[in-house]
């Protein structure tokens, strides 16, 4: 037990610290209160709320991660083609500027709303919200997030989303999950794109940037693929479809899923130092 | 530059603790921080510089206490120290591990100064 970096505090006790301080002076007379939570709760309420609303519209909310123009607007193109007649799909676009990738979604066919964040290099759970009242949840089975081109930033914020897609084209290199562990580590299936460039690009070793992702202690599939000649669609859509299926097992039980990072690691270590 | 939005959070968080305990001034906040919070200690310290102006935390100190990186093996069970792109166990190298410590970002703690007249008090 501890009374300096506040791992003792339990709900149980809680309120001895809140209220009155009593327990939580300084030396200096001025009153300590300790907190212990997530400096993101806020993001992390609403992205609950917004985790909520898709469920009790029983669709499946994806987000996509990478550097810019590594593919994803062209992956999701590919993707809108080859089973919009098997689902009804819904994209959200986050861009620092421009409707450029919502246009080329809806040239599909397919609903996309576009955030402009201006100067904001991530998207978060408030800016989806908003999003969503331009959508009509239930017309959709599978939404879409394709978050700010960043490889950094967006890590860090749960949208409400089930599955995190993290996408590294082979023109970076196969060293990235070694230099953004963060972003690589939140995946549910790492995506290396533009397979169809390992031709002419002998410098890219997929066993070694698929050895970095083992590093970072992620079990998700990783798939070499290309929406240029079509490789590794088939071990991707079929992925898709299972996801799908288990949203529907999941919310059959009443049931949700968070993405693999975010507040589980901070419950987890609640309950170690407890 | 995620730094900024995530220090106005903690601001945010920090007023309403102040306001619920009647402060008139923060003095100190701590943060605790994991290598895989994905947010960098020192750019948010410089963010804090400029995001605490005009807040009741606008003389308030942050200080950063940075957690190490943990891992337990989910096959053989040991527990080792671990590098941020290097979680694999130590012990037998397998891939399959649980991180245990190194993601935080948490608010651990605020010192503040109460208001004299609610001195000792506690509540209302």
């Amino acid at each position: 037990m501890c009374d300096t970096c506040g791992c003792n505090i339990t709900d149980g006790n809680r309120h001895l610290i809140e209220e009155g301080g009593k327990h939580a002076h300084t030396d200096d007379g001025s009153v300590a209160v300790e907190v212990l939570q997530s400096l993101l709760s806020a993001n992390d309420h609403q992205a609950a709320h917004n985790r909520e609303h898709f469920d009790r519209h029983q669709l499946l909310a994806i987000n996509l991660m990478s550097s810019p123009g590594s593919g994803k607007t062209r992956l999701l193109e590919t993707t809108l083609d080859t089973i919009k007649k098997r689902y009804r799909m819904g994209v959200i676009e986050g861009d620092l500027e421009t409707e450029n990738d919502a246009q080329r979604i809806r040239q599909k066919g397919v609903e996309a709303v576009q955030i402009t964040t201006g100067t904001a290099c991530h998207l978060d759970a408030h800016l989806i919200h908003h999003a969503l009242h331009q959508m009509n949840l239930d017309e959709l089975d599978i939404l879409f997030i394709e978050n700010v081109g960043n490889l950094v930033c967006p890590a860090s914020f749960d949208l409400g989303q089930h599955l995190n897609i993290t996408l590294l084209s082979v023109t970076e290199g196969d060293d990235k999950p070694a230099k953004y562990p963060v972003i690589f580590r939140a995946a549910d299936h790492v995506l290396i794109t533009k397979s169809d460039l390992l031709a002419v690009l002998d410098d890219f070793n997929t066993e070694k940037a698929e050895q970095a992702v083992r590093h970072l202690a992620v079990e998700a599939p990783v798939t070499l693929i290309s929406a240029k000649n079509g490789e590794g669609f088939e071990t991707w859509l079929t992925w898709l479809d299972e996801q799908v299926q288990k949203q529907a097992e999941r919310r059959a039980k009443g049931e949700t899923t968070n993405p693999k990072l975010q507040t589980e690691g901070i419950h987890m270590h609640a309950h170690d130092t407890r | 530059m995620h730094e900024l939005s995530i220090c106005q959070a903690m601001l945010t968080q920090v007023e309403e603790i102040a306001q619920r305990e009647h402060a008139s001034q923060v003095t100190r906040i701590l943060i605790r921080i994991g290598p895989l919070s994905g947010v960098v200690p020192e750019l948010l310290q410089q963010a804090f510089t400029i995001a605490r102006a005009g807040s009741v935390a606008a003389n308030a100190e942050l200080e950063t206490e940075l957690q190490s990186i943990r891992v337990r093996c989910q096959q053989c069970g040991a527990e080792c120290d671990a590098e941020t792109n290097r979680l694999i166990c130590c012990e037998c190298g397998d891939f399959r591990t649980q991180l245990i410590s190194g993601d935080e970002l948490l608010l651990a703690r605020v010192e503040l100064t109460r208001e004299p007249e609610e001195e000792g008090t506690g509540k209302d």
